[in-house]
């Protein structure tokens, strides 16, 4: 007989890992369609890693995948520890970028070492207005961030489109719906000649240090983590719950704008409606890969970026349709939560029960 | 009692990581028989009784248990499914009832498929009536569980485990959120059921009834049966000496002049969602050096009054002092700011974050305090040091503070929240059945720290059920009865037993 029994406290190699092997077994399971596409297996792994691996540029490519990732990732992350349903990424990430162009294609027209910090702080405060909207209507009026939140991403995506047709529509865009480009100092340095990768990365690197740092360590890590394990405790302790929730909302918001920023001051230079394929959605899927640490969105963000560069390039190169990659990271997702299951249960075989001696 | 053998524990080992929580314990059960399982907090009480129900898998021993052809067989560790099969019935410490269904589906889940309950709702309802009429154990099947009082969900638990015909009852703990009153009424039907044949195992930290409705004693002290004695050979002294090694001591409240008010509340309503919730126009005031006792049954207020002290709920009208300070807007951090500290009923919801460490809980109430916290962050090493020296002066035992406060025993846990706010020195605690589940030892001192609290300048407001416990400690008593709260100068306990059931003579 089977039986499943509570792991006190998951060991550490086990939470580690779990999501590692999870990530292999649904790169394993991708042959599946694979070989119903009728692609031969062998070569089309080695193209996909070659995809990723093969040369200088395409890892700086998938480096330069992963930088949106991991500000979004963070931002699902942070909201998640708190148990605040953040589904609004995406629309607070066109937030972000929206107004990055507000201020950055010609309004203020100085240095780059003003401009670039004065794009990057008002991106955070619009992202973080984009999210702190939703929890104030929860606390207020007890509404559902799950609904708020992803209605949000529809009506931000359809005021951005707007916005493209009229106040920030490129008069010499030749009548595209895009805005004028960031000024020239505005931009984020690039890391690498003649690449893309930019120093958005570096931002999203030292940030997820930071958040690692202030939850595990900080008052304001401990509350958040109190609040969304036990919220009635944490009120009767004296945490002001709301507070507490509000600058979660503030900080989950803010990285999310900061991905739309690094976007569009780091890679396009200017702002068009599908700067983003999802990349607030995917976040969730990172946070979730990385057991909402911050430190683990930066491999998960890491993985799940190389499976779509990977997956784009074999495409290319086979034929095959690149839908492949948000397959993969839909079965990676699976594959951890399943993992997750193992990693608090331990599942043993029972035989039945032994003679007893008498 | 000459009757057959039901089940036999042998030597029943269980391990978590350093804490040897079971070691080769061996228990025997006769059919009818009521047995008794006692011993102080963390003994391992819940352990053993998780392992007789396949909860845990014993690292070491087996169980035997009768089967239809009263032959005994042994049972498959570590499967709950074997263990109902088998006839064993668990109603554990905590409750385990979805709050929104009826009390009638909680008591068919898991033993009738869900669809099935359309269609045989009639002979269900049937069945279930017949153990009601059997067992006395009368509940109203059609409500909510969620709207239930304690007894009442404690009552559904066991119907529950009646329901999937047990021939053995464990209860862990049954009576440790019911009346006295409720608790005496429970060991009569389960009386009444043993005389058809069940066999009992209960868990109970109350000597009284322990000697009252056993047929025999066990007790565990550290993992291991260090006693067996037939009730009718035992008395209270005799117990506690066997389960801490000594005897209980006796608690002496000297007469004190009372000081200044610390806490009042003139006229106070509050209006909640029912009777239950609310409080009409009551007023109460505590001293320095004095113990105000509200005594009651459970479910007249009493946990809005606490929700109110604690800074939780707002009143409707009137006025909360605290010293000459007019409170307009009470919160819980305006009410510890003020020198509250806050003993909180249901431990597990509002007392601790189960999957936070024993360390992090231990500082839940202090996070602005300089020795644990500086520029914002966590001094780690001082957080755990300090907690540490909380869990070794308060006797908290357990598997360390740094794991999950869970982890923990019930009565362990209850300790680690009084350390909490005794080591605050507050100047007026609220302690809401602050003995609930602690064991002899414990129990006694808890009640002598609050008294020693009381001798140093605090105020106190207790909170109990116990009448026994509220004569001991109270310098005043107050009696709380539908939302209503008297003060009553009698210290006579019918007297008292009869305001408290709303009856004024
Ligand atoms: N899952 C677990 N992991 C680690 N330690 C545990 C676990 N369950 C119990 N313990 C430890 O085992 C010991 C026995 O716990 P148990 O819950 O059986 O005590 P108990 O006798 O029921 O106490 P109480 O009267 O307080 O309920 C305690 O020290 C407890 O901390
Ligand atoms: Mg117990």
């Amino acid at each position: 007989m089977i039986r499943i029994e509570a792991r006190n406290s998951p060991p550490m190699l086990l939470k580690v890992g779990v999501p590692i092997f999870a990530a292999f077994v649904s790169l394993l399971l991708a042959a599946i369609p694979l070989a119903f596409a009728g692609a031969n297996i062998g070569t089309a792994f080695v193209e996909m890693v070659r995809g990723v691996f093969g040369s200088v540029f395409a890892f700086s490519e998938m480096l330069t995948r992963a930088t949106p990732l991991i500000f979004t990732g963070l931002a699902a992350a942070v909201a998640f520890r708190a148990r605040l349903w953040n589904i609004g990424a995406e629309g607070q990430l066109y937030l972000g970028a929206m107004a990055a162009v507000a201020v950055g294609t010609g309004v203020l027209d100085v240095s780059g070492i003003i401009l670039i910090p004065v794009i990057i702080i008002i991106g955070c405060f619009a992202g973080a207005f984009g999210m702190a909207v939703p929890v104030i209507l929860k606390t207020r009026f007890g509404a559902d961030e799950v609904v708020t939140t992803l209605l949000l991403n529809f009506i931000v995506l359809i005021l951005v489109q707007m916005m493209l047709e009229g106040p920030l529509k490129d008069p010499m865009g030749l009548g595209w719906p895009q805005s004028s480009p960031i000024l020239d100092q505005g931009m984020l340095p690039v890391l690498l000649d003649r690449m893309r990768v930019h120093s958005g990365l570096i931002i999203g690197l030292i940030l997820a240090l930071v958040l690692q740092l202030l939850i595990t360590r900080s008052v304001w890590g401990f509350k958040l983590r109190a609040v969304g394990e036990n919220i009635a405790a944490s009120r009767h302790a004296g945490i002001r719950i709301n507070r507490s929730l509000l600058s979660v909302a503030v900080c989950s918001g803010g990285l999310a704008g900061l991905a739309g920023v690094s976007e569009v001051i780091g890679l396009k230079g200017y702002l068009t409606a599908d700067i983003s394929p999802g990349f607030g959605y995917t976040g969730i899927v990172v946070a979730m890969l990385a057991g909402l640490s911050p430190v683990g969105v930066v491999v998960a963000a890491l993985f799940i970026a190389s499976v779509f560069v990977g997956a784009d390039s074999m495409s290319r190169a086979m034929g095959v349709s690149s839908y492949l990659a948000d397959l993969v990271v839909s079965m990676s997702l699976l594959c951890v939560l399943i993992g997750g299951f193992f990693a608090h249960y331990r599942v043993a075989w029972v035989s039945a029960p032994a003679k007893v001696k008498k | 009692m000459s009757a057959k053998n039901v089940l036999s524990l042998l030597s029943l080992s269980k391990r978590f990581g350093t804490t040897l929580a079971n070691d080769q314990v061996t228990l025997d059960l006769k059919r009818g028989e009521i047995l008794a399982l006692l011993g102080e907090n963390g003994a391992g009480k819940t352990t053993l009784m998780n392992m007789l129900f396949g909860h845990y898998l014993p690292d070491e021993g087996s169980i035997l248990i009768s089967n239809a052809e009263d032959k005994m067989v042994p049972l498959t560790p570590g499967h709950p499914q074997a263990a109902l099969a088998a006839g064993i019935g668990m109603v554990h410490q905590h409750f385990t009832l979805a709050e929104n269904l009826t009390a009638l589906e909680n008591i068919t889940l898991g033993s009738e498929p869900l669809w099935a309950l359309g269609t045989n709702k009639v002979k269900v309802r049937e069945k279930i009536e017949k153990i009601i009429k059997r067992s006395g154990l009368k509940v109203d099947l059609n409500v909510a569980v969620g709207r239930l009082s304690v007894g009442e969900k404690q009552r559904v638990e066991i119907l529950k485990a009646l329901y999937r015909d047990a021939k053995i009852l464990v209860l862990d703990e049954p009576t440790a959120v019911l009346t006295p009153q409720e608790a005496d009424l429970l060991f009569k039907n389960i009386q009444a059921m043993t005389l058809d044949g069940l066999s009992v195992i209960f868990i109970s930290h109350k000597l009284r009834e322990v000697l009252e409705f056993s047929h025999r004693i066990v007790v565990l002290r550290n993992g291991k049966k260090v006693g067996e004695i037939l009730t009718c050979d035992a008395d209270e002294k005799i117990i506690a000496n066997m389960m801490v090694g000594e005897d209980a001591k006796v608690l002496k409240r000297t007469k004190l002049k009372v000081g200044q008010s610390l806490l009042s509340l003139s006229a106070i309503t509050l209006k909640g969602n029912s009777l239950r919730n609310s409080l009409s126009d009551i007023s109460l005031v505590v001293h320095e050096h004095e113990v105000l006792g509200v005594a009651g049954v459970s479910g007249n207020g009493q946990s809005v009054l606490a929700e109110l002290i604690s800074g939780l709920s707002f009143p409707n009208l009137g006025e909360i002092k605290i010293g000459s300070n007019r409170i307009d807007k009470p919160s819980p951090m305006a009410m510890i700011s003020a020198g509250i500290g806050r003993i909180p009923e249901d431990r597990h919801r509002d007392g601790i974050v189960g999957s936070m460490t024993v360390a992090e809980n231990a500082i839940l109430e202090s996070l602005n305090d300089p020795r644990v916290q500086r520029f914002g962050f966590l001094r780690q090493e001082a957080m755990t040091d300090y907690a540490e020296k909380l869990c070794e002066a308060y006797d908290v035992r357990g598997p360390g503070v740094r794991f999950p406060a869970r982890l923990l025993s019930g009565g362990n846990i209850q300790k680690l929240i009084l350390a909490r706010v005794f080591e605050k020195l507050p100047s007026l605690i609220l302690a809401n059945q602050p003995t609930r589940g602690l064991d002899l030892g414990a129990a006694s001192d808890v009640e002598r720290r609050l008294l020693d609290a009381r001798n140093r300048g605090a105020g106190v407001i207790l909170i109990s059920e116990d009448l026994d416990e509220i004569l001991r400690l109270s310098d005043r008593i107050m009696v709380m009865y539908s939302g209503e709260l008297k003060e009553v100068s009698s210290r006579n306990r019918e007297e008292i037993g009869m305001l408290m059931a709303g009856k004024n003579k």
